[in-house]
């Protein structure tokens, strides 16, 4: 009789200890994927700033090469291109329901395509007319 | 998706860098233009097919919104006008990074950089110099669009103690910055964005109408620089890529527009350039000298019975759209055999390349329009040189009168010709406000009128 008694506590014990150690091993994976998501944040800042400055060299030669005659035209279209930012304001309005970070992307949505297709139109306005010597 | 999605980006990466190099000749330019079209393309329909973004209805009606404006806008805008499209242009990406900062700061699960109230430190820095580099963005283009639409004076507005106050409150929206990232309080967050907004007031106030060129473009480079912050944010190399180009891109004509002008770029920034002094000084140098002034039909018989023509334009040509008359007389002259060139000054205009779109308008060939050193050392051999709606960019002062505001500018040599023929209103200084020792020399002959009609005048004169 005592011997199952004992059987019996012995088990019970043994499955708190087994939850316990779900838990504890629950916690370790959630403070390893912190970690690494930690790590992956500034990762990216080190990507993103290697990324930046090889980019401002690649700009750097690029409009070096720009013909004056067509730096308006440069102007414009790359007043179209900073539009890019459109992509931050989709992800800001893209989210189902009404929120008020929502409705600013919404608002960004508008005037980034104003730029877009006002930038793009005009360059291409600009460009039709340079012609060669007929 | 979610793995494509960085490729795509980077495929539009490259195509706006395609975009930009299709400029070098005016033959690759169309091309060069449907790359940036198709890279923008790919950039919204891959943000579109994220998983997240389910929002369709909202986004369409944004998009064919803000695309509606714009095409009207476009289509429709004068090339005269130019320079405050662009203006207002840089001022709504300004404000479009403004608003996207703002909607990561209130809802930054959505970007994955964090809770609200508790943003990744590295995010917060990278959104608080987007949303404070676009604010600036945002009101001082406006101010510039202002001064070129002219509904800002023109004049430079100074105050006593103005730099220290502008350097003071740089000081405050660093140190707000950093109280920000501390304490992560959103009043901070909104008194980031109002102190930017009055300092992009405040910076671009006191630059005078004739430095606009250069503030046109640094505007151009800083809207690059706030896209590319946001893009730290977002955790997005396309947004990282595009700011940078744009940004080099900006700064690289500010700096062409300065040393068109032989400033430094601090010397602009600080503004205050062209005031009262100058414009008093060349009031009183005047009266002691004589021009010599002609009408249209003696600048005819002097153009007909050239070998060779230099027109000189500048942005007074423009607001009398003299362009068209322009081209007219330059291909009658033409086919009497005489020989007609055009001759940009780097700073000709309201913005970089803008005396070359309204040739361009005007289907004045692109190669019959040459750079200023390209064409200067032509002069000598001159016969005639036609200078339109030019004044300060042939000011021989800016080579041997160290006293003159403009010493030290390069200038186009156009005293070097045999006759010099000058298109003016009336006597008065040019649009930075400084005497022209030009009108007074022997060989210079004055024709003062409007630009167009006199143009027109002597084009009359021509064909018969």
């Amino acid at each position: 009789m005592s011997n199952d008694t004992n059987l019996t506590e012995n088990a019970a014990d043994l499955a708190t200890q087994a939850r316990m150690l779900s838990d504890k091993a629950a916690e370790v994976a959630m403070q390893a994927t912190q970690s690494v998501a930690h790590v992956g944040g500034d990762d990216f800042l080190v990507t993103g700033l290697t990324v930046f400055v090889l980019a401002c060299f690649v700009g750097y030669y690029v409009v070096w090469r720009v013909t004056p005659a067509l730096h308006s035209p440069l102007m414009a279209i790359t007043n179209a291109i900073s539009s890019v930012i459109i992509v931050g304001a989709l992800i800001a309005a893209g989210p189902a329901g009404l929120t008020f970070s929502k409705f600013l992307g919404f608002l960004a949505v508008i005037l980034a395509s104003v730029n877009i297709f006002g930038g793009f139109i005009v360059t291409r306005r600009m460009l039709s007319m340079f012609k060669k010597k007929a | 998706m979610e793995t494509l999605a960085p490729i795509a980006y980077l495929v539009a990466s490259v195509c706006f860098i395609m975009a930009l190099r299709g400029l070098s000749h005016p033959q690759s330019a169309q091309q060069g233009l449907m790359y940036g079209i198709f890279g923008m393309g790919l950039a919204v329909l891959t943000t579109v097919l994220l998983p997240n973004v389910v929002a369709y209805g909202w986004i369409i009606a944004g998009v064919i919104i803000g695309g509606t404006i714009g095409t009207i806008i476009a289509m429709k805008i004068q090339m005269t006008a130019l320079p405050q499209l662009v203006a207002a242009f840089h001022s709504l990406v300004g404000l479009a990074a403004v608003f996207v900062a703002a909607a990561a700061f209130t809802n930054p699960e959505a970007y994955h950089i964090g809770v609200a109230g508790n943003i990744k430190i590295a995010s917060l820095i990278e959104m608080s110099l987007g949303v404070a580099i676009g604010a600036i963005t945002f009101t001082g283009s406006i101010i510039a669009w202002g001064k070129l639409q002219g509904v800002i004076t023109g004049k430079p507005l100074t105050f006593k103690g103005q730099h220290l106050l502008n350097a003071g409150l740089g000081i405050l929206l660093v140190v707000l910055i950093f109280m920000l990232c501390t304490t992560q309080q959103p009043i901070l967050f909104l008194f980031v964005i109002l102190l930017a907004l009055a300092l992009g007031v405040l910076l671009i106030l006191p630059i005078g109408g004739a430095d606009m060129p250069v503030i046109v473009s640094m505007l151009n480079s800083y809207s690059g620089w706030a896209a590319a912050g946001i893009g730290f944010t977002l955790h997005n190399n396309l947004l990282i890529v595009t700011g940078a180009l744009v940004g080099a891109s900006g700064a690289i004509l500010s700096y062409i527009m300065c040393k068109g002008m032989n400033r430094s770029f601090m010397n602009v920034i600080l503004g205050g350039f062209g005031g009262e002094q100058a414009a008093g000084g060349a009031a009183a140098s005047m009266g002691d000298r004589s021009a010599k002034i002609g009408s249209a039909e003696d600048a005819a018989y002097i153009l007909k019975n050239a070998a060779s023509v230099v027109i000189v334009p500048g942005y007074g040509m423009a607001v009398a759209q003299a362009q068209h008359a322009l081209r007219e007389a330059a291909d009658v002259l033409k086919k009497e055999g005489v020989k007609v060139r055009y001759a940009i000054h780097p700073v000709a205009g309201r913005m970089p390349g803008h005396m070359n779109v309204l040739l361009a308008e005007a289907n004045v060939p692109y190669d019959e329009v040459l750079e200023l050193e390209d064409i200067n050392r032509d002069f000598a051999m001159t016969d005639v040189v036609y200078v339109i709606g030019a004044n300060d960019i042939t000011n021989p002062s800016a080579k041997n009168d160290p006293t003159s505001p403009i010493y030290g500018m390069p200038v186009l040599d156009v005293e070097k010709a045999k006759t010099v023929l000058f298109v003016k209103r009336s006597m008065g200084s040019g649009y930075a406000g400084i005497d022209n020792p030009l009108f007074f020399a022997d060989n210079t002959m004055m024709l003062l009128g409007d630009a167009k009609k006199m143009t027109e005048d002597i084009v009359k004169s021509l064909e018969h």
